[in-house]
């Protein structure tokens, strides 16, 4: 059986990769980083999902049965890894536009 | 009560060599709000007690084997309470520790070059933080025995080096840092998939414990192939080399020799996933293959990609590729023969250590050759080698450190780059003697190209552009000196190096059941 979240992340990471290398658009670039990491974390997430489990905070639910903490913790921090990476590059694009007045990558300086 | 503080920094010195420069990193803006002199002074104190501290380390685990530093256990030595690793354990060998080592030393040379360099330039608080925080994201990821705290310090080390490489903010280096973010956070995020597929078959992130558990399965080798490729683009191996360029041409001087030894933490990475993670595997033997053909294209396509440049920095930046090259291709001959003890002792060893050592010189001759790259920048404002001539009437020091940072790249004697090479070809020759020849004929180009540009640097007449100004002032030229001088130290007394850091730090890769047993 396949399952359904799986398909999503393949959709999701398949986008954003195909969105970094064929768009000429750094914004898009950015996007696509973005749709790729959410791609990462949903991975992540789903590997510590447990049927019919609650969020694992102990001391609520001692008897139920929980997902697994780790990779929420993991995809926690990878969120906020992928703020400051989004962040920074679209920082770039300004200080780019700012300089050529466009953000196209074709438009590029830097050469061999 | 200072050997009790000596006691306490010795037991926690996995954890405080990460702290330190971390905690010093955001206390340099407040620094800066008293006065320049005051930040200059805590920044150098910050690293010099990182240093200190990383010497403790080292010397711990020289003597007593690995030290591991469990993060939120009663006690540090607790790494696996019922048999299981679950929390983030800090795991320091030798091979660790010797990365470690560079990293923090590099970064003092950096930052006291930059005091000179960067002048008067606006947002220097920022930039010597963004220093501290390079330094606390390669130790971090040099010593951690963890997959995921891999990914985080490895995004730690890419943001603040991106930070890095646009602090001029001219159109050109926004350029080499937006493409640098983009191709390390793809990277750092296939890393991530595949610690998470790893984590989905055995419920584990830690890499002792994974190492000792791990079979070999499809979804495995799909885990190897994306962190082996991930840590290839870091360290700027040729298929995956085109940030290298691009990033080390348009950041500071400093910034560039800092990010050299960035790029070894990424190398380090991929010694530890494919000698201690999937080492002892039967296949792992294929992957000393894929590595000694990505060193074997990165010397040549790197060297000859160099030779044509007319941008010094950029030259020098196609000349890391094709050194990144003799390390894979080392340690590429020891991965590929590691199930063969024979082959393994005969050459193979002797491969891996030349290939290690080849690290720690590369950090010191490429990281003085950016530097007098700097010194240059910093008296002609160009970094066009067609408009700089006749810099030896003017510069002789930084002359000579340029002739003696050439040299040791082009592999002659006495300087330590000829040490390491030698050794890497005389064991690749057993191996394979068509590699040593590509080796040695890439070491010939390379010489080619450094020719080239003392010539058209340093040789001819003073031209009006460059002739004003003399020598570069003395903190710069005294870092440059120092490292000119460990640079013929260690090629007239390679045994000092070989026999207490590097063959402890070869033994370290190749010992994977005692990384394995350090944790569980």
């Amino acid at each position: 059986m396949i399952d359904i979240q799986m398909i999503a992340v393949v959709v999701l990471i398949a986008l954003g990769i195909s969105a970094a290398v064929l768009k000429r658009n750094m914004i898009k670039v950015v996007m696509g980083i973005g749709v790729m990491g959410s791609g990462v974390n949903l991975f992540l997430v789903s590997m510590g999902y447990v049927e019919g489990g609650v969020a694992p905070i102990f001391t609520n639910t001692p008897n139920l049965t929980m997902v697994l903490a780790t990779p929420q913790a993991l995809t926690l921090t990878s969120i906020v890894i992928s703020l400051a990476v989004t962040a920074l590059m679209l920082s770039f694009s300004v200080m780019i536009y700012s300089k050529y007045g466009s953000i196209d990558t074709r438009k590029r300086r830097l050469k061999e | 009560m200072i050997d009790a503080w000596l006691e306490f920094c010795s037991q926690n010195a996995p954890a405080l060599v990460i702290a330190i420069p971390l905690i010093a990193a955001f206390a340099t803006p407040l620094f800066s709000r008293i006065s320049e002199k005051v930040r200059n002074i805590w920044v150098v104190l910050s690293l010099l007690a990182t240093f200190r501290v990383t010497a403790t380390l080292l010397h711990n685990v020289l003597d007593n084997g690995q030290v591991v530093y469990t993060l939120g256990a009663s006690v540090p030595s607790l790494t696996a309470p019922d048999g299981f690793p679950f929390r983030i354990i800090l795991q320091a060998d030798a091979m660790s520790a010797f990365m470690a080592i560079i990293s923090v030393s590099m970064a003092l040379i950096v930052c006291i070059y930059s005091f000179r360099f960067m002048g008067k330039k606006s947002g220097l608080d920022k930039y010597f933080a963004l220093l501290l925080v390079m330094t606390a994201g390669m130790i971090g990821l040099v010593t951690t025995g963890d997959l995921f705290s891999m990914f985080v310090f490895l995004e730690l080390l890419s943001v603040a080096s991106a930070a890095m490489i646009a602090y001029y903010s001219k159109g050109e280096s926004a350029e080499a840092a937006f493409k640098y973010m983009v191709v390390s956070s793809i990277g750092a995020l296939m890393i991530l998939f595949a610690a998470g597929m790893l984590y989905g078959q055995y419920n584990l992130l830690n890499i002792a414990g994974l190492a000792g558990v791990i079979e070999f399965t499809l979804i495995d080798k799909m885990a190897l192939v994306l962190l082996f490729s991930a840590f290839a683009l870091k360290c700027g191996a040729v298929p995956l080399h085109m940030w290298v360029s691009d990033a080390y041409g348009e950041a500071p001087a400093p910034v560039s020799a800092f990010l050299v030894v960035a790029s070894q933490a990424g190398l380090y990475a991929l010694f530890r996933i494919s000698f201690t993670l999937f080492g002892g595997l039967p296949g792992i033997a294929t992957m000393g293959w894929a590595m000694i053909i990505f060193g074997l294209l990165s010397m040549f396509v790197g060297v000859t990609m160099a030779i044509p440049q007319k941008d010094i920095k950029r030259l020098m930046a196609y000349h890391a590729v094709s050194q990144t090259g003799y390390m894979l291709l080392g340690v590429g001959v020891g991965l590929a023969v590691i199930n063969d003890m024979g082959s393994l002792a005969l050459f193979g060893k002797s491969a891996m250590e030349g290939g290690i050592f080849h690290v720690i010189n590369h950090a010191m001759y490429k990281g003085l050759l950016f530097l007098t790259a700097g010194a240059i920048i910093y008296r002609t404002g160009t970094k066009n080698l067609n408009e700089m001539s006749g810099l030896a009437h003017t510069m002789p020091l930084t002359t000579i450190f340029f002739i003696v940072g050439a040299l040791s790249i082009a592999g002659l004697p006495p300087f330590n780059g000829f040490a390491s090479k030698l050794m890497i070809y005389e064991s690749v020759f057993l191996f394979n003697p068509l590699f040593a020849v590509i080796a040695m004929v890439v070491s010939i180009l390379t010489l080619a190209s450094f020719v080239k540009v003392f010539h058209s640097a340093f040789m001819g007449p003073k031209v009006s552009k460059s002739a004003k100004g003399g020598e570069v002032p003395l903190s710069m030229w005294f870092v440059m000196g120092i490292l000119a001088v460990l640079i013929i130290f260690f090629g007239i007394f390679p045994d000092v190096m070989l026999d207490n850091l590097v063959t402890p730090a070869v033994d370290a890769l190749l010992n994977q059941a005692g990384y394995i047993g350090g944790v569980i």
